[in-house]
């Protein structure tokens, strides 16, 4: 079909320019977030070759849905559901191409290049980002079954450990209770001193139980409590055995305030009895914006609701005016409940203090982006710095051009004119592999680099492979143009072969490997193909044109 | 022309025991140290948790062990990688069956000891690695796989090209590069991470596209010189192969040395397990290849083209066992007649 010159230098010209089109640096858009926590698009010019984590610096994360908490009913739609909510997180997260992919059954991989913070985009890809809204419990729930609870654990044979004289829950009942009654604003003074100041006071030991001793009733809202922050791991690993929980009434859950609060000189944590039904969750959530309140200069976030929920949430807060109500995130209570001052329509806020303007920008976002329905973990991670990877991309341009130099001198010397030729070929060898991998968006990684390398060896060999046969026929008398076809012909053999057994050993690689694997897989199988097209056709088309220039030529620079 | 071993006529099948003896030699220390020692796995593979860490100054690696003893992190490895005050720290998962969250809370952990060490802001991490176990299992099981199913693949298509005994012959020369290139692994303590099983991978291709090269010759001399014994025709591929070996395997060699010298720390176990793998499969195309093909053909002979007319007229008249390049003028005609008729 490619018998003339012509039509060859055609199609490798087509080739060429294919490559070079695919190569040519164009324009691209990112979305960043800009100071102000504002997206915004900017446009760069740059050669369409992506580069891989290893090479421009990221994070790799592998993740897997965390069923020890919670189980999943439906595997495989949670993880779905899960994929979609992360590509919406990491979009509005704002990083150049990112990658969020579901890989085999039961594991998602995102890829993000270039980032800086890592632990903050860690936390945003795994915060489950569930919103609730519950009423607090005004029963006295938890303080009516702490008897019971510490009688459970008398009788599982659970000891406090010296745990720390406080005064006894009967005592603080009364204390709580009045409290209560009081308006928030003022009862709170008295609540951050009180607990603090009979502590001090009361060293007698206790003989309530441990949980009646750690767990006293807290300020003015109706269902807190507090726990001193160095006994909140153990309190809560006791309040979690089943026969301890179950001492509580039906419909009343525990739940832990996200941070602890300095009350007095001793750091506190909160616990909250609550109504289980939560009167709305973040899946009616629409819109969320992080913003600073005038009032306080604090950060927080204002949410909007949908319909349906604005109307359930009206409903509700309009029957429980004069209640707190506690705003939950994946479990933990925000901030202090506040009153329910009236009915509450669609819209709404939370207030974060204490944290920074860029968490109430990462909690909008995520809370905009839905909740992942069950909690993720991270298996596998991977992370390079920017400077490492700028150290690799130079140290493997180096290598590369140095065994570019040997492999040219090697080449030349050996085989004078003809090994130019091999040369002129290599060159557009690596000219086709780099416009392929553009061409199929592949991202080249280091062992992609590796990759190519080998390749580069590989089309010197099937060079030399012809080579030696064209000089074999020389040697057997034949004239330059016989030798030539001849030469060509019997290497083909060899080549195809050769090549065939290494590109099918690079398809089970790239089945069977993983990320950097598959990236030598994907580099060497186009390496190969390259190679067989620019040995085969585009150094035979060069002998072509040679001879056709000297007919008369009887001898070979080879 | 500058020419090697054009005329090359060397008893390349002839040596073979001795050829067999310096295998054993290398091979049998060789696996046998590493049933004592074992291979040294990347936490890739073992599930662990790794940083690199770059210090504005150079620190004792005893005083950083003791930062990381303090934080409970016993037994952690802690290695120079390249520059002076670069570390690479790497703490395996104890138990395999802990969670995966032991390595965030494990690298959680590396952090406050460097903070304490070295003090915050005076070190910067330029990478981590976390893996839990059961992914990394899971990658040692896919690499084997990978491996296997491509022996198959290999063998199917050879079995096609050629026929099966060559395929077999081949992949049992791929099978002792494979134990050669782990017991080097083994023998000099490289880490087996996946960028390694790449070199290993990409070296079976190397030897295998080696190995093809010879037998395609060997197909075709087969054809061209009946009456020539199998053994002759083996030692005559090789030697008219020789040229192409060197040439191929000496540019291969100094890619691979510039990956050495030049591609840095990262690539270098790549670049170094590939060098080796490139010297054995160079040996074994020729020593252990095609002497296995000889074996598997004395054992269940081919079909009656090969080599059985060899016996008949040891001296031929028209057609010695010499090597090509000096077959002289006489015979020429006859033989690019027979090879024109033949064309593919």
């Amino acid at each position: 079909m490619f018998s003339t010159i012509r039509s060859r230098l055609i199609l490798i010209g087509i080739l060429i320019a294919g490559s070079i089109y695919f190569l040519f640096p164009r324009n691209a858009t990112l979305r960043e977030r800009g100071a102000n926590g504002v997206m915004r698009d900017t446009v760069v010019t740059r050669v369409p070759l992506k580069r891989g984590l290893d090479l421009q610096g990221g994070m790799h994360l592998a993740l897997e849905l965390d069923q020890s908490k919670q189980v999943s009913a439906d595997p495989k739609r949670d993880l779905d559901l899960a994929l979609t909510v992360l590509r919406k997180r990491i979009d509005e997260f704002g990083v150049e191409e990112p990658l969020v992919q579901k890989v085999g059954d039961s594991r998602i991989v995102v890829e993000l290049a270039g980032i800086t913070d890592p632990a903050r985009a860690k936390a945003i890809v795994q915060r489950s980002a569930f919103l609730e809204f519950k009423i607090t419990d005004e029963t006295q729930a938890l303080e009516k079954a702490l008897p019971a609870m510490d009688r459970t654990l008398r009788s599982l044979g659970i000891k406090g450990e010296g745990a720390p004289t406080q005064p006894s829950a009967v005592q603080q009942l009364l204390g709580g209770d009045s409290a209560k009654k009081a308006a928030p604003k003022g009862s709170k003074d008295t609540a951050r001193t009180k607990p603090a100041d009979s502590a001090a006071a009361d060293t007698t030991p206790v003989s309530g139980g441990i949980l009646g001793g750690l767990i006293q009733p807290g300020s003015g809202t109706p269902g807190e409590y507090m726990v001193p922050e160095t006994a909140f791991p153990r309190v809560d690993s006791l309040l979690n055995i089943s026969a301890v929980s179950r001492q509580l009434p039906r419909g009343i859950v525990l739940r832990w305030s996200a941070a602890s609060t300095s009350v007095g000189v001793q750091p506190v944590r909160y616990l909250y009895a609550l109504d289980d039904r939560s009167i709305v969750t973040g899946a009616n959530l629409v819109d969320a914006q992080a913003q600073i309140d005038p009032l306080t200069s604090g950060p927080i976030v204002t949410f909007e609701l949908d319909r349906a929920g604005g109307r359930k949430f009206g409903e509700e807060t309009g029957k429980h005016v004069g209640d707190y109500m506690a705003i939950l995130l994946d479990g933990r209570v925000q901030g202090r409940p506040p009153v329910i001052q009236s009915r509450i329509g669609r819209n709404g806020q939370i207030t974060l203090a204490g944290r920074t303007l860029q968490e109430a920008q990462d909690l909008a976002l995520t809370l905009k982006a839905g909740a992942l329905p069950i909690p993720l973990k991270i298996v596998e991670e991977r992370q390079v710095g920017a400077s490492l990877g700028e150290d690799s991309i130079n140290k493997g341009i180096t290598a590369g051009l140095v065994g570019t130099v040997l492999v040219t001198l090697i080449m030349i010397g050996y085989y004078r004119l003809s090994g130019v030729v091999a040369v002129v070929s290599l060159a557009v060898y690596l000219l086709f592999t780099l416009g392929a991998l553009s061409m199929i968006g592949a991202t080249l990684t280091l062992p992609g680099l590796a990759g190519i390398v080998l390749s580069i060896g590989l089309t010197v060999d099937n060079n030399v492979l012809i080579f030696e046969r064209m000089r074999e026929e020389l040697l057997h008398g034949k004239s330059v143009r016989l030798a030539m076809d001849e030469g060509f012909q019997h290497a083909m053999n060899a080549i195809v072969d050769s090549n065939v057994c290494m590109v099918l050993t690079a398809l089970f690689l790239f089945q069977f490997g993983t990320g950097p694997v598959k990236g030598f897989a994907v580099t060497l199988i186009l390496g190969i193909v390259a190679s067989m097209i620019t040995s085969i056709f585009v150094t035979r088309t060069f002998f072509m044109i040679w001879l056709q220039r000297r007919p008369a030529m009887s001898t070979l620079s080879i | 022309m500058l020419r090697f071993f054009t005329n090359a006529k060397y008893d390349f099948i002839g040596l073979r025991s001795y050829a067999y003896g310096l295998t054993a030699l290398i091979l049998i220390p060789g696996l046998i140290f590493l049933l004592i020692k074992g291979l040294n796995y990347s936490i890739e593979f073992t599930g662990g948790t790794l940083l690199q860490v770059q210090s504005s100054k150079p620190v004792d690696v005893a005083v950083l062990r003791q930062g990381l003893d303090r934080e409970g992190i016993h037994g952690a490895e802690i290695q120079k990688f390249g520059a002076e005050n670069e570390y690479v720290i790497r703490a395996r998962v104890a138990k395999p069956g802990s969670d995966a969250n032991d390595t965030q809370a494990t690298a959680l952990a590396v952090g406050h000891a460097l903070d304490n060490v070295l003090g915050a802001g005076s070190y910067a991490v330029v990478r981590t690695e976390a893996v839990g176990p059961k992914v990394g299992a899971e990658l040692r099981q896919r690499a084997f796989l990978a491996i296997f199913l491509s022996f198959f693949a290999v063998l199917a298509y050879l079995a096609y090209r050629f026929e099966w005994r060559f395929g077999l012959a081949a992949i049992g020369a791929t099978a002792h590069d494979i134990l050669a290139t782990i017991a080097f692994i083994g023998v000099m303590q490289v880490e087996v991470s996946l960028t390694v099983v790449a070199a290993v991978l990409s070296m079976v291709g190397y030897s295998l596209n080696d190995t093809i090269i010879i037998f395609d010759r060997v197909r075709e001399n087969l054809h061209k010189h009946k009456y020539e014994s199998f053994e002759q025709i083996l030692n005559r591929s090789v030697n008219e192969t020789l040229p192409r070996s060197i040439l191929t395997h000496g540019t291969t060699l100094a890619t691979l040395l510039a990956l050495t010298i030049f591609g840095g720390e990262v690539i270098r176990p790549f670049a170094l397990v590939m060098f080796f793998g490139v010297f054995v499969g160079t040996f074994s195309s020729i020593y252990i290849a095609s002497p296995l093909l000889m074996a598997i053909e004395k054992r269940w002979p081919g079909p009656a083209a090969r080599g059985h007319l060899a016996p008949k007229p040891p001296a031929s008249p028209t057609r010695k066992p010499q090597p090509v390049g000096s077959a002289g003028g006489a015979a020429e005609p006859a033989l690019s007649k027979a090879k024109g008729q033949r064309g593919r």
